[in-house]
């Protein structure tokens, strides 16, 4: 059989505002039937509009030239699916192509049962009856791995965890056994824990079904689990093709070596001890590290209120932690829990429900904001994503003004400029970019000028909520570079929330685990990353893909032991 | 670094309806001009009414001889004369400006007070939130034109001044418009207070005040413009509905389209066709030219309703822009999101952490 798809010389571009936009510049790529292919580069290389081109979908804003030739599964010529429109491209859609999206509670349709919305796609190739449907769906549901199928197809998608409904996205793809599937970022909204699970699924997928599979993402770890073969794009351009082994053993082209030295690993080189011994020279605030603690929390508890009859929700229970003078603790967990939440009540945007929480001095338990206000002053903040993160209609000058402002350190905004410029010229970034709008910077220039803004008053504390989850590898590294080296010469302690955890482990002095609101395991970084005691800690540490294929497959025949 | 920077254009390039005209093309172009123009014709009339009316409003005689009544048009009048023996012409452009001034009246009243209740309520929230949103809504069920007559018959008793019939008009649209800019307000106010540069200026220990009129309102008044002109229109009509039901201004008072077309309905039997379609049809061009504005301006704000300019298949490389896909569907409030992540190729190699061989686990 030949190749399931063959993309030749594509060029995509789009009408904007701003006029046209070039987003895929010729690109030729293919796929083995049975094979996984990995697109990988940065938000805007053109990677989701190239895989969607497969299958016609792009926004009417598109123009396309080129060819996209799709097989079929009956063995019939390929044809050109650029060429394609109305009824044609939905007969090709899910019957010889299919797609997995990022965010599998956004997709399904809340208000309809999944067997419903599987056997959607066996409807609308027609032929079926009722109960054949229904029959397929469930088997499919069970070849994904749901238990219970028979009863849980007419179950609605609230009813399952964020895993289960990817795997139900999955078995919708699956459902009319197209010879390809393309994954979109199938793992990037999911917990480390699950994405592993979805990853030995998608793992499945060529053998069992015999389906090629293209995947998008930018996880260099995925990437290194799952594929086959590797394409690299850069600026709408491939620039590097490679079988998954040669691309990481020795990356062609500077774009992906830079890509993966970019990568955090768990117990690599640790920024911290690199920027003191490189630059112990450098002019630094000595920081008494046996003073009396920043952050002191004993019993915390944090509880939303439930509605009327409904219990609330303890989301951090019984917490003890200490950040001390000039210290950087990490806060890892999943989603749900409780990191944020320890964060927001440090910074004062929750309230404590039970237990002692002392920030720098004031007893947060019961606190009113008038006594607080003046501590304020002494943390800084820095949020997860940069996109909302300022006032879209102030310039960034105005924005890092803003706390130099409120405390009355400066009059207005015009009159803090120069202490403004200092602190942009302190995040690498130019004077100039104080007059733009926020919308005018990329991700981490914006995510810098946060910091800027967040040591506007020189803190003794800051806390770092997730600051470089949304942002792409290459920039998270020059923003966590750039991190560790203003901790070192500023001596703030910090609380650093993440759920990455080889972020983490790059920055942190301490590092604790937290599962379920509770403080699973806390120590350094060699502690807890090399030994950990804790089987939560442990499942965390072998569910983290790494990027290299063949540590990869050996960390992954450990997994499954463990799962076993 | 490289970065390709977005050309800012100038002050007056960015004004709300000035912004859409410059960015829309095609059919909507023409919708919103045309708006425009309509609307343009109803303002200028209304400001030069006593340089384009040929007579004053309540004028019966000239050089000293009656105009007759229903006198058809004519040299002397282009649009004939009422019942009452006025001239058509003169009336229909001196109502103009009764509409003009109910319009301006009615919505500033109601903007500012909505916007200023849909903040407070919005950004507090609490039990004040829910007292008002339920206010609102009683209000919402109460039949405007059935409150203006209420609202004309307590201002001036039933004598239909010219200010006594323009405020009774504006005051009841008022009413019924401040639930309309309270809610989008509020909704947005809700929206937005809890974005992450909200929380960032509480954190910094702004006060509500400042976080209320620096970071909330300023961001919440995006649909303003589009509100203003769909209840412009309203007003119109409103007013024109208490004319027509005889709770309008007497003509010796000022222009009333309402008036006029009560007083032409026996004259439509009649065959008197000049007294009563040029204070409709000023009605419906007057309604139509804000409507379409409103209806464009509504179209351009939302990228996925807005066409744009077809690139040519060849066209050249664009910089090192590139988009991030879907971005310029799911834009934000400076519409072109899409095009966000303009920096430029970073430097090889990269700098950071650089992590070779230190696999422990």
């Amino acid at each position: 059989m030949s190749r399931v798809v063959d993309i030749q010389d594509l060029t995509i571009t789009f009408d904007t505002d701003a006029g046209p936009v070039r987003a895929v510049r010729g690109v030729s790529l293919h796929v083995e039937p049975g094979e996984v292919l990995a697109v990988v580069g940065e938000s805007g290389s053109g990677k989701t509009v190239t895989a969607r081109s497969i299958l016609g979908l792009l926004p009417s804003t598109a123009q396309t030239s080129g060819a996209v030739l799709l097989s079929r599964p009956d063995g019939s010529a390929p044809h050109d699916v650029t060429t394609l429109s109305g009824a044609d491209l939905r007969a090709v859609r899910g019957r010889d192509a299919a797609m997995v999206f990022q965010e599998p509670s956004s997709v399904l349709n809340p208000v309809f049962p999944v067997g419903w919305q599987i056997a959607e796609g066996l409807r609308a190739h027609g032929g079926l009856s009722r109960a054949e449907a229904r029959e397929r769906a469930i088997d499919v549901l069970r070849r994904v791995g749901i238990p219970d199928p028979e009863h849980r197809v007419d179950h609605y998608p609230h009813q399952f965890s964020g895993g289960q409904k990817q795997r139900i996205v999955i078995a919708q793809a699956l459902v009319l056994n197209p010879s390809l599937i393309i994954a979109d970022e199938p793992t990037t909204a999911l917990d480390v824990t699950v994405q592993a699970e979805i990853l030995d699924l998608l793992r499945r997928l060529p053998a069992e079904f015999g389906t090629a599979v293209v995947l998008i993402t930018h996880n260099m770890g995925v990437v290194a689990d799952l594929a086959d073969r590797v394409a690299v794009m850069y600026d709408g351009e491939i620039v590097e093709q490679a079988s998954v082994a040669d691309l990481f053993a020795a990356p062609q082209h500077a774009y992906t070596r830079a890509l993966l030295d970019a990568v955090p690993r768990v117990g690599g080189l640790r920024l911290r001890d690199r920027s003191e011994s490189a630059e112990a020279s450098l002019a630094r605030k000595v920081v008494d590290r046996d003073g009396p603690a920043v952050v002191e929390a004993r019993g915390l508890r944090i509880t939303y209120p439930g509605r009327l009859r409904t219990p609330g929700f303890t989301a951090v229970d019984g917490v003890d932690l200490r950040i001390g003078p000039g210290e950087v603790v990490g806060l890892v967990g999943e989603s749900g829990s409780g990191k944020t939440t320890i964060g927001r009540a440090i910074g004062g945007l929750t309230p404590v429900s039970e237990g002692s929480l002392e920030v720098l001095g004031i007893e947060m338990n019961g606190v009113r904001e008038r006594r607080f206000r003046p501590v304020r002053k002494r943390i800084g903040f820095v949020f997860q994503d940069p996109a909302t993160s300022f006032n879209p209609l102030l310039t960034i000058a105005q924005c890092i003004a803003e706390p130099l402002v409120v405390h009355g350190v400066a009059a207005s905004p015009h009159a803090a400029r120069g202490r403004v410029d200092e602190l942009l010229e302190a995040v690498q970034l130019p004077r100039a970019f104080g007059d733009r709008f926020p919308h005018e910077l990329s991700g981490g220039q914006r995510q810098r000028a946060s910091l800027a803004r967040a040591l506007a008053l020189d803190p003794e504390l800051l806390i770092a909520d997730e600051p470089t989850s949304a942002l792409d590898v290459s920039v998270q590294a020059r923003v966590l570079d750039l991190f560790a080296r203003l901790q070192s010469e500023l001596g703030f302690a910090c609380l650093f929330i993440s759920h990455d955890l080889a972020v983490v482990d790059l920055l942190a002095d301490r590092i604790m685990v937290l599962h379920r609101g509770l403080v699973v395991e806390e120590g350094t970084g060699d502690d807890v990353l090399g030994a950990p005691q804790h089987p939560y800690t442990q499942r965390l540490l072998a569910s983290l893909p790494v990027p290299d294929p063949v540590e990869q497959a050996a960390r992954r025949t450990a997994w499954e032991a463990t799962r076993a | 670094m490289t970065t390709v920077i977005p050309e800012r254009a100038p002050l007056y390039k960015r004004l709300p309806v000035v912004h859409q005209l410059r960015t829309s093309v095609g059919l909507q172009r023409t919708m919103l001009v045309a708006g425009l123009v309509l609307t343009a014709i109803f303002v200028l009339t209304a400001i030069f009414a006593p340089l384009l009316a040929p007579y004053s409003w309540d004028q019966l005689r000239a050089g000293g001889e009656l105009f007759g009544a229903q006198q058809g048009p004519s040299a002397d009048h282009w649009l004939g004369t009422t019942v009452g023996g006025f001239d058509v012409l003169s009336r229909v452009i001196w109502g103009a400006r009764t509409a003009l001034l109910t319009i301006v009246i009615g919505v500033a009243l109601s903007i500012f007070l909505g916007v200023a209740i849909g903040l407070v309520s919005g950004y507090f929230g609490g039990w004040l939130d829910r007292v008002l949103v339920v206010i609102a809504d009683a209000i919402y069920a109460f039949p405007s034109l059935l409150l203006a007559i209420l609202a004309a018959i307590v201002i001036s008793g039933g004598q239909s001044s010219m200010w006594g019939g323009i405020l009774a008009t504006a005051i009841s649209i008022t009413v019924v418009f401040i639930p309309q800019y309270f809610r989008v307000i509020r909704a947005e106010a809700v929206r937005i207070k809890a974005e992450a540069f909200v929380e960032s200026a509480r954190v910094v220990g702004s006060s509500h005040t400042r976080i209320m009129t620096r970071h909330v309102l300023r961001n919440s008044t995006r649909t303003l413009p589009l509100i203003v002109t769909l209840n412009a229109g309203e007003a119109v009509l409103t007013l024109a509905g208490l004319g027509f039901l005889g709770f309008g201004i007497e003509p010796t008072e000022a222009g009333d389209w309402g008036y006029d077309l009560n007083k032409a309905l026996a004259d439509v039997t009649s065959g008197i066709w000049w007294t009563a379609i040029p204070p409709g049809v000023a009605i419906i061009l007057a309604v139509l030219g804000v409507s379409l504005v409103g209806e464009s301006l509504n179209d351009l704000a939302d990228p996925r309703l807005r066409t744009r300019r077809r690139a040519a298949a060849t066209a050249g490389v664009v910089g090192t822009t590139t988009a991030v896909p879907g971005g310029v569907l799911s834009a934000g409030p400076e519409g072109v999101a899409g095009m966000d992540d303009l920096e430029g190729p970073p430097d090889f190699p990269l700098s950071g952490p650089t992590a070779e061989d230190g696999e422990r686990a």
